[in-house]
């Protein structure tokens, strides 16, 4: 059921910019001020964000992790903290990882 | 079959109907939501949407481009590893949902999706949202519900309330309740705030007010404590109901009483415990049709959307927000769903 949730209404995780989009909703933004503060951010469209052709493109350039892996590209982690920087967030995640490695971001 | 179109009831079974029949359940399930809930009446325009929805001679639905909103889960990691018995663990069910399925967002939780429970397995449940965030991109939340009821005795500490009231213990029910609150407000503190420093991106206080008022009210004052302690931890509430039932009946959260909040009232007491979002329940009555389930639904959460300062994810798995109730819902009924909560619901997501 989930599933087909996210096939009819979801924003595509991150085939798109799903989980960018996510991360601007999860800090309490409604959903059209995060598809634009995304699109702003990543220089495109609010259209773009849902288009899994022109996010393939964009999300290869900027490194911050595809669906499909390849050699020495960002993923995990190291697509978080660039997502981190990206979007001028903090990602819980990311803080705790710098801190155990003793660096900031 | 001339003017019949394949819906459902509200368990899932196949019925066929009229389409003035389908906007006949419609006007009724919206009346039911007007009445009882005192929202506003949908447009006559997002009626004729919905009925347009509703014969769509589609199988399955999808939301106009661009009108896509953000997906999030309850019980998240539950779904495969353990509800669908597939040998992986939760770590896996993770990337699956972000490389396979693409969803936006993900939770990891345990089996007993209570926080009381999780208690004595914090420590693993952190160095398992700790491991899996150096393999994922996407939002990882952990969740589990308040679950007030499981402090009473034999279980826990405080006197069950549902066996003082039918005793006339009227004033030793509500005080019960307000102990019972504490300590589920305490320990949701205390295991929240070791996952938000394990690196969780947000917690889920899923299906709140299970309990009654002070079980919503354990939730809000939980939010509020780790909202203000954890500044970047996303906080998402998730009601049991539509309607916040009076078990206490004289609790507020910031001068609002919680009893009988419906969701317009009710995203107002989740936006003011600093949370950022709020997933609305509406329940499904399954003698009902799907028509009548998913329009009285829409009707509560448009009112809710209308005064909402914080995003609204209405909750549309089994049996709420118009899904049969059923385990597996037809997927004419998910989709349409879905359809409908973002299009005409105005939701910010799932």
């Amino acid at each position: 059921m989930a599933f087909m949730h996210e096939m009819a209404a979801g924003m595509g995780g991150i085939r798109t910019a799903g989980d960018l989009v996510a991360r601007m909703v999860m800090k309490g933004m409604k959903i059209d001020a995060a598809k634009e503060y995304v699109a702003d951010k990543l220089g495109c469209s609010v259209f773009d964000l849902s288009d899994s052709a022109r996010m393939k493109e964009i999300r290869e350039s900027l490194d911050i992790g595809t669906v499909v892996l390849r050699p020495h590209a960002s993923n995990g982690m190291a697509a978080k903290i660039k997502i981190a920087e990206l979007l001028d967030i903090k990602i819980p995640s990311v803080e705790l990882f710098m801190k155990q490695i003793g660096k900031s971001l | 079959m001339n003017d019949k179109y394949f819906t459902r009831m509200g368990d899932g079974e196949g019925v066929w109907m009229s389409k003035e029949q389908i906007r006949e359940e419609v006007l009724a399930g919206m009346e039911d939501a007007v009445t009882k809930g005192k929202s506003q009446p949908m447009s006559s325009g997002d009626l004729d949407y919905l009925v347009e929805i509703l014969t769509m001679p589609e199988k399955n639905v999808s939301v106009e481009r661009g009108h896509e909103g953000i997906t999030t889960y309850d019980a998240g990691t539950l779904k495969m590893a353990v509800r669908s018995g597939i040998p992986i663990d939760s770590s896996t069910a993770l990337l699956i949902h972000e490389r396979v399925l693409c969803s936006d967002t993900m939770e990891i939780c345990n089996t007993d999706y209570s926080y009381k429970q999780i208690k004595n397995i914090v420590s693993e449940e952190a160095m398992a949202i700790e491991r899996a965030q150096m393999n994922c991109i996407m939002p990882i939340f952990y969740g589990a519900m308040p679950n007030m009821g499981l402090y009473t005795k034999p279980d826990g500490p405080v006197d069950n309330w549902s066996e003082l009231l039918p005793q006339g213990k009227v004033l030793e029910a509500m005080e019960a309740q307000e102990k019972a609150a504490a300590l589920c407000t305490n320990d949701m503190v205390y295991i929240c705030s070791i996952m938000a420093e394990a690196g969780a991106c947000g917690i889920q206080f899923d299906t709140a007010g299970a309990s009654g008022d002070a079980d919503m009210l354990a939730a809000l004052q939980a939010s509020k404590i780790l909202s203000q302690k954890y500044p970047d931890l996303s906080i998402t509430i998730g009601m049991a109901n539509e309607f916040t039932l009076g078990m206490h009946g004289r609790l507020k959260f910031e001068g609002e009483k919680l009893a009988g909040q419906y969701p317009a009232k009710q995203v107002k007491s989740v936006a003011a415990a600093g949370a950022h979002s709020y997933g609305p329940v509406i329940n499904t009555n399954s003698s009902r049709s799907f028509a009548w389930n998913l329009s009285r639904s829409l009707t509560y959460v448009q009112e809710a959307t209308r005064v909402a300062t914080i995003p609204v994810l209405p909750n549309v798995g089994m049996g709420v927000g118009g899904i049969p109730l059923t385990n597996t819902s037809p997927t004419d009924c998910t989709s349409r769903t879905s359809k409908a909560m973002l299009e005409i619901g105005k939701a910010d997501g799932l």
